[in-house]
C-alpha cells in the first residue's frame, strides 16, 4: 500500500470520530429537548407529595369528659416501582402477619392503581405493631409508613351519636373536590353532621426523596407547602354518665331512651339498644366488625332513637287533653263515663276497669280510653266537616314538632307520621271516613308513628308548658355556642295556650304519684309522667313512658321505649324513674328496682359482638 | 536537539488546555454527583471529590515527570514496560482484591491500584514499537499474528480478571492496525460479524410465518438471507472466478456464526452481560431489572432539558437514583445539571481532543510517535463511545470509565500517562532525524 492511501485512512478514522459524536448529539437532542417523558419520570422519582393529616377535632360531653380522641396509626404505603422483584416475600408476609395470597392481591392492586405513585398497602397499624414492623422495614425498599390518626372512644358509649369515619368512596370524591382517595370522612352520627368542623384542613408537604425514599429536604424551599389546620373540638350536650347508665339499663333489650333538658333543647342522653362499642368500627378490623354488626338480626347499627317509628300509645293522651282544652270542647271538669270501654253503635274500644265517670285529671291518671275517644271525636266533630276538624286537630299535633323532623344535628332522622287528609281519602275514599273511623288516634294508636326523639321532645314541650327548643346534640363548636352559629336552634311555640298545661301537668304528676306510673315515683323529686302500652301485631306489646322532673322548673324530660316490654308500667316507667334519679341526684336509692331493670332480658339471643 | 531551550518550548499547549478543562469539569461533576449536605467542602479528602483532587494533582506531577524523561526512553523500554505490566496482570489474578466480581485491583494500604488501566498505555507502546520496526509490512501474515499476540495477551489476562469491559477496549487497536495497512476487509468482517451476531440474537428465537403455511425458524431465515446476499454479490461480479469461492466461504462462515451465536450467548458471555445486551437490543424491557440503570440514566439526562437544572440541582444523580454515578455514569450528572448545551460542550471537547491528536500524528517524523498517537486517539475514542453511548441507551452497559471525568485514581493516572507520553514524543519530534 502506498503512503498516500494510508494517510487518507487518518482522515477516515477522524471522520468516524465526528460521526459518532454527531450520533450522540442527535440522540441527546431527542432525549433532552424533544422528549418530555423523562422529565415526568424524574419528578416521579424524586418529588413526593406528603399529605399532612390534621388532627380531627376532639369530642367532650357537657361536663368536659373526653368522649373521643385521636390515636396515632400507621398506614404502610407501597411504591411498586421501587419494590425489587427478588424481595423476601415470605419474611415480609410474616412481618405483616398476612397470607401470601393476600400479599399478591395487595401488590397487584397497588400496581393497578399506579406503578409510579404510592398507595396504601395495609391500613392502620397500631403503635405497637408499627414499632415491630419499622425495625425491619429498611429491608424492603418501596415500602414506607405514613402516619395518620384513628378515633378512640375511652368511654365506649354513645356509638350511634358518635357515628364513625371511614375512607371516602369514589362518588363522595366526585361530589366534593376536597377529598382525595384514602381520606377519611364521617359516615354517620356527629362525625358525619359535623364533618367539616371536625376534619380541619389538610396540609401538604412537597419534599425531595432519594432512591431509598429518605426525605432530603423541601422542594423549592417549601413554596408549595401548606400547614395542616386541626379540626375544631366539639362539646356535646350529652351527659356521659346518664348516657352510660341508660345504655346499661337497656342492655339485653330493644328500644330507645332519649332525655332532653327542656328549657334548652339539649339532648342529655340518646340511647338505642342494642348498641355496640364504637371502638369496633376503628382500625383494621372495622370492615370485619361492620359486616358482623350489619348482619346481626337485632340491627345494632340501626339508631332507633332517630330512625324507628313507633305509635305513641297512651302517652299521646296528654296531647289530646291539651287540644280538647284549647278547642274548648272540654273543661277540666268535663266528665265522660266509661263502662269498660268506649261504645258507639256497633263500635267498641276496650278499657280496663276503673271508676266512672272520669274527669280530665283522672282520665290521664288512669289512662281511660273512653274519655279520649269522646274528646277526640268532640274536637273533630265540632267543625262542619270531618276533613276540616281533622285538619285543625292535625295542625295542633304538628305544632308539637311531631310528624316532621325535629331538626336535630344528627343525620338520617325520620319524619315520623301523622296521616293527612289525603291519606285517609286514599285509604277510605273521599268522604268515606269520619271521626269514628279514625278514633284510634285518640289513644295514640292507628297510623301514628313517632320517633323516640319526637316523644322526648313532646315530653319536654309539656314540661315547658308550651314550647320547645330544637333538640340538639352539640353545645359548642370550638369556642362558639351552637345557638350562635346554628340558626335552626330556636324556640318553637305550640298552638296551645300555656294556661292549659297546668291541668295536664298536675294530672301527669298524679300518674306517677298514684296512677299507672307509680314505679317512677321518687321520694325527693316530683316526677310527672304518662305510661303507654303500644299494641304490637308482631309480638308482645311495647312498653313506653314519657316523663319530666321536677314538676316545677323541670330539668329533664325523657321518653323510654322498650320493645316487647308489654305495659308502660313494667319497664319504661321504672327506667325513667331511675334515669331521673341518676341525673338529678347522681345516686340510686331504689336498688331493687335498678337490679330488676339491669337484669331484665327481653331478647332471646343475648349477643353483642 | 537543535534549538530547544526548554522542554516546555515545543509542547502542544492546546492539548494540555483541553486536558485540564476535561479534568476540572470531571472534578466538579464528581462533586455534584456525590454531593452531600454533611460534607460540603469540595476539598474534603474523605469524599470522592477530595480524593479526585488528589488524583488530579498527582496526575499533573506524573505528566510533568514524563515530560522530563528523555523521549528515547519510551521507545527503548517499550517492551520492558509491556513485560512488566503483563507480569502485574498475571499477579493481580493471583493476589488481587475482588471488587464487584472482578479481581483487577491491588490493595496497597488504603489505596487500590488497577493495573489494567496502565496496560492500555503499555500495549500501545509495544504495538507502536513493533509496527515502527524497519521492514515490517502489515500485509505479512507474521506481522498480523505478532500484532494480534501483543494486543490480545493483556486483553485475555484482563478477561481472566472478570473485567470484560476493560478487555473489550483492546478491540480499538484494530483501528490502529487499519491505519497501518491492515486490509479494510478485516474491518468489514468485524462489523459484519457483529451485525450478524446481533441479528441472530434478535431473530433467533422467533418463528416467522409465510404464506402457504410455511413456518421458518429465525436463524434459518437469516442464513437464507445471507445466501441471497452472497448470490447477489457473486452475480454482480460473475466474471471473477475467485469470488464464487470467497462467497461460498463467507456463506459457510456466516451460517456457522449464526448457528453458534446461541451457544456463545449462553456459554461464553456472563449472564449479566448477555442480559444487558438483550436489554440494549430491546429484547427485554424490565425497568427494574437489567434495564434499570439505563432507564434511570436516561431519566436523569432527559430531565436536564436544554439548559439543565444547574450545578448541584440534579435530583436524579444527587439522590442516588442513578447507579455508579461518579464513575461509569458520570455523564448523567453532566446531562442532568448542564442539559443539552452542557452535553454538547463536553462532546465537542472530546472530539476536539481526538481530532487534535490525529492532527498531531501527521506532523510526527518518527513512526513510533505517530503510531503511538493513533493508539492514544483510538483508546480514548473507544472509551468515549461506549461510556456515553451506554448512558444514552445506544451501547451495551459495559462498565468502562469516561476518560478524565470518571472518579478513580488508576484510570486518571492511566489516561494521563497515555496522553503525556504522546505530548512528550510530540514536543521532541524535531530531535528525530
Amino acid at each position: 500500500m502506498n503512503k498516500r492511501a494510508l494517510e487518507s485512512r487518518t482522515v477516515i478514522i477522524s471522520v468516524v470520530f465526528v460521526l459518532i459524536a454527531l450520533i450522540f448529539i442527535i440522540r441527546l437532542f431527542y432525549v433532552q429537548v424533544l422528549n418530555d417523558k423523562y422529565k415526568l419520570d424524574a419528578d416521579n422519582n424524586s418529588k413526593r407529595n406528603i399529605t399532612e393529616y390534621p388532627a380531627r377535632g376532639l369530642i367532650y360531653d357537657r361536663h368536659g369528659k373526653l368522649l373521643v380522641y385521636n390515636e396515632a396509626a400507621y398506614d404502610l404505603m407501597i411504591l411498586p416501582r421501587q419494590v425489587p422483584e427478588d424481595m423476601d416475600t415470605i419474611a415480609f408476609c410474616e412481618l405483616l402477619r398476612i397470607g401470601k395470597d393476600q400479599f399478591i392481591k395487595k401488590i397487584e392492586k397497588a400496581k393497578v392503581f399506579s406503578y409510579y405513585k404510592s398507595s396504601v398497602f395495609e391500613r392502620e397499624f397500631s403503635s405497637e405493631e408499627y414499632a415491630r414492623i419499622q425495625e425491619q422495614l429498611y429491608k424492603y425498599p418501596g415500602f414506607f409508613v405514613q402516619t395518620r390518626t384513628l378515633r378512640n372512644y375511652p368511654e365506649g358509649t354513645a356509638a350511634h351519636v358518635m357515628g364513625y369515619i371511614s375512607e371516602v368512596t369514589s362518588s363522595q370524591i366526585e361530589k366534593n373536590p376536597y377529598y382525595k382517595p384514602g381520606d377519611y370522612i364521617g359516615k354517620s352520627g356527629i362525625e358525619q353532621s359535623y364533618e367539616e368542623e371536625l376534619r380541619g384542613k389538610r396540609g401538604l408537604r412537597v419534599v425531595m426523596v432519594d432512591v431509598f425514599n429518605r426525605e432530603k429536604g423541601k422542594f423549592a424551599e417549601g413554596i408549595y407547602d401548606s400547614t395542616a389546620v386541626s379540626g375544631k373540638d366539639l362539646e356535646l350536650t350529652l351527659d356521659a354518665d346518664l348516657q352510660e347508665y341508660g345504655e346499661r339499663l337497656m342492655q339485653n333489650k330493644k328500644g330507645s331512651i332519649v332525655a332532653i333538658e327542656p328549657t334548652t333543647g339539649e339532648v342529655l342522653a340518646l340511647v338505642s339498644a342494642p348498641g355496640y362499642d364504637p371502638n369496633l368500627l376503628v382500625g383494621r378490623e372495622r370492615s370485619n366488625n361492620y359486616s358482623l354488626l350489619n348482619q346481626n338480626e337485632l340491627k345494632p347499627l340501626f339508631n332507633r332513637a332517630l330512625m324507628a317509628k313507633y305509635p305513641p300509645g297512651s302517652t299521646f293522651k296528654s296531647i289530646n287533653a291539651l287540644i280538647g282544652l284549647e278547642e274548648e270542647v272540654i273543661t277540666p271538669y268535663t266528665k265522660f263515663s266509661c263502662n269498660n270501654g268506649y261504645r258507639s253503635g256497633r263500635f267498641h274500644m276496650g278499657c280496663h276497669a276503673h271508676p266512672s265517670p272520669v274527669d280530665l285529671k283522672y282520665s290521664i291518671q288512669t289512662s281511660c280510653n273512653s274519655y279520649y275517644s269522646n274528646v277526640f271525636r268532640a274536637i273533630v266533630d265540632s267543625y262542619k266537616s270531618t276533613e276540616k276538624g281533622y285538619g285543625i286537630w292535625r295542625n295542633y299535633i304538628l305544632s308539637f314538632g311531631l310528624g316532621t323532623k325535629t331538626g336535630i344535628d344528627l343525620p338520617n332522622e325520620l319524619n315520623g307520621f301523622v296521616p293527612d287528609i289525603a291519606y285517609y281519602d286514599r285509604y277510605y275514599r273521599k268522604g268515606g271516613w269520619s271521626s269514628l273511623t279514625i278514633v284510634s288516634l285518640a289513644i295514640g294508636q292507628g297510623e301514628l308513628g313517632f320517633t323516640p326523639l319526637q316523644m322526648a321532645n313532646m315530653s319536654a314541650t309539656i314540661a315547658n308548658r308550651g314550647y320547645y327548643v330544637t333538640p340538639h346534640i352539640v353545645r359548642k363548636v370550638g369556642n362558639k355556642r351552637v345557638e350562635m352559629i346554628d340558626s335552626s336552634v330556636y324556640r318553637h311555640e305550640t298552638a296551645i295556650a300555656p294556661k292549659h298545661y297546668e291541668e295536664v301537668v298536675s294530672a301527669m304528676y298524679d300518674v306517677v304519684e298514684k296512677g299507672t306510673g307509680m314505679s317512677a315515683r321518687l321520694d325527693s323529686i316530683q316526677v310527672c309522667g304518662k305510661t303507654g302500652t303500644v299494641q304490637n301485631p308482631h309480638g308482645e306489646d311495647h312498653s313506653t313512658f314519657i316523663a319530666f322532673a321536677p314538676k316545677d322548673n323541670p330539668k329533664i324530660a325523657l321518653s323510654v321505649y322498650v320493645e316487647n316490654g308489654v305495659w308502660g308500667s313494667r319497664w319504661a316507667a321504672p327506667m325513667a324513674g331511675l334515669l331521673i334519679e341518676k341525673y338529678l341526684k347522681g345516686k340510686i336509692k331504689r336498688e331493687d328496682i335498678e337490679i330488676r331493670m339491669l337484669e331484665g332480658n327481653l331478647i332471646e339471643i343475648p349477643n353483642r359482638p | 536537539m537543535r534549538n530547544s531551550t526548554s522542554i516546555f518550548y515545543n509542547l502542544d499547549w492546546f492539548t494540555i488546555l483541553l486536558y485540564l478543562i476535561l479534568v476540572f469539569a470531571g472534578w466538579l461533576n464528581i462533586y455534584a454527583a456525590v454531593y452531600n449536605e454533611e460534607f460540603q467542602s469540595i476539598f474534603d479528602a474523605s469524599q470522592q471529590y477530595g480524593k479526585q483532587l488528589l488524583w488530579i494533582g498527582t496526575s499533573v506531577v506524573l505528566g510533568i515527570t514524563i515530560l522530563f524523561i528523555d523521549e528515547r526512553f519510551y521507545n527503548t523500554f517499550a517492551y520492558v514496560i509491556y513485560g512488566v505490566v503483563l507480569f502485574l496482570l498475571v499477579l493481580v489474578i493471583l493476589i488481587g482484591a475482588e471488587t464487584k466480581g472482578a479481581t483487577s485491583w491491588f490493595a496497597i494500604g488504603g489505596f487500590k491500584i488497577q493495573p489494567s488501566e496502565f496496560a492500555k498505555f503499555a500495549t500501545n507502546l509495544a504495538i507502536a514499537k513493533y509496527l515502527s520496526t524497519l521492514n515490517i509490512k502489515m500485509s505479512d501474515l507474521k506481522t498480523k499474528l505478532i500484532a494480534a499476540v501483543i494486543i490480545f495477551a493483556p486483553a485475555i489476562l484482563i478477561l481472566a480478571q472478570n473485567d470484560t469491559g476493560s478487555a473489550l477496549v483492546y478491540g480499538s487497536f484494530i483501528l490502529v492496525l487499519y491505519r497501518e495497512g491492515l486490509s479494510g476487509n478485516f474491518l468489514v468482517i468485524g462489523i459484519t460479524t457483529a451485525f450478524l451476531f446481533v441479528m441472530a440474537l434478535i431473530m433467533g428465537n422467533e418463528i416467522f410465518n409465510f404464506p402457504f403455511d410455511v413456518q421458518v425458524d429465525g436463524s434459518l431465515l437469516l442464513i437464507i438471507l445471507v445466501s441471497l446476499v452472497c448470490a447477489l454479490l457473486w452475480y454482480l461480479n460473475r466474471k471473477s472466478k475467485q469470488l464464487i469461492v470467497v462467497m461460498i466461504a463467507v456463506f459457510m462462515a456466516s451460517a456457522g456464526l449464526i448457528k453458534s451465536v446461541d451457544y456463545i450467548f449462553n456459554n461464553v458471555l456472563e449472564p449479566h452481560q448477555s442480559k444487558r445486551i438483550n436489554v440494549m437490543l430491546g429484547l427485554e424491557s424490565d425497568p427494574r431489572g437489567a434495564g434499570y440503570n439505563v432507564n434511570q440514566s436516561l431519566i436523569a439526562i432527559g430531565s436536564g432539558g436544554v439548559i439543565g437544572k444547574g450545578f448541584l440541582e440534579g435530583t436524579q444523580t444527587k439522590y442516588d437514583f442513578v447507579p455508579e454515578q461518579s464513575t461509569d455514569f458520570i455523564f448523567c450528572t453532566i446531562g442532568e445539571e448542564w442539559g443539552f448545551l452542557g452535553s454538547l460542550v463536553i462532546i465537542a471537547l472530546f472530539v476536539t481532543l481526538l481530532l487534535r491528536i490525529m492532527f498531531l500524528t501527521t506532523r510526527q517524523r518518527s513512526d513510533f510517535a505517530r503510531i503511538y498517537g493513533y493508539g492514544v486517539a483510538c483508546i480514548l475514542f473507544f472509551h468515549f463511545t461506549i461510556n456515553i453511548g451506554m448512558t444514552i441507551g445506544l451501547a451495551p452497559v459495559i462498565g468502562i470509565p469516561l476518560p478524565f471525568f470518571s472518579y478513580g485514581g488508576s484510570s486518571l493516572w492511566g489516561f494521563s500517562i497515555l496522553l503525556f507520553v504522546f505530548l512528550k514524543l510530540d514536543s521532541d519530534r524535531m530531535k528525530v532525524l
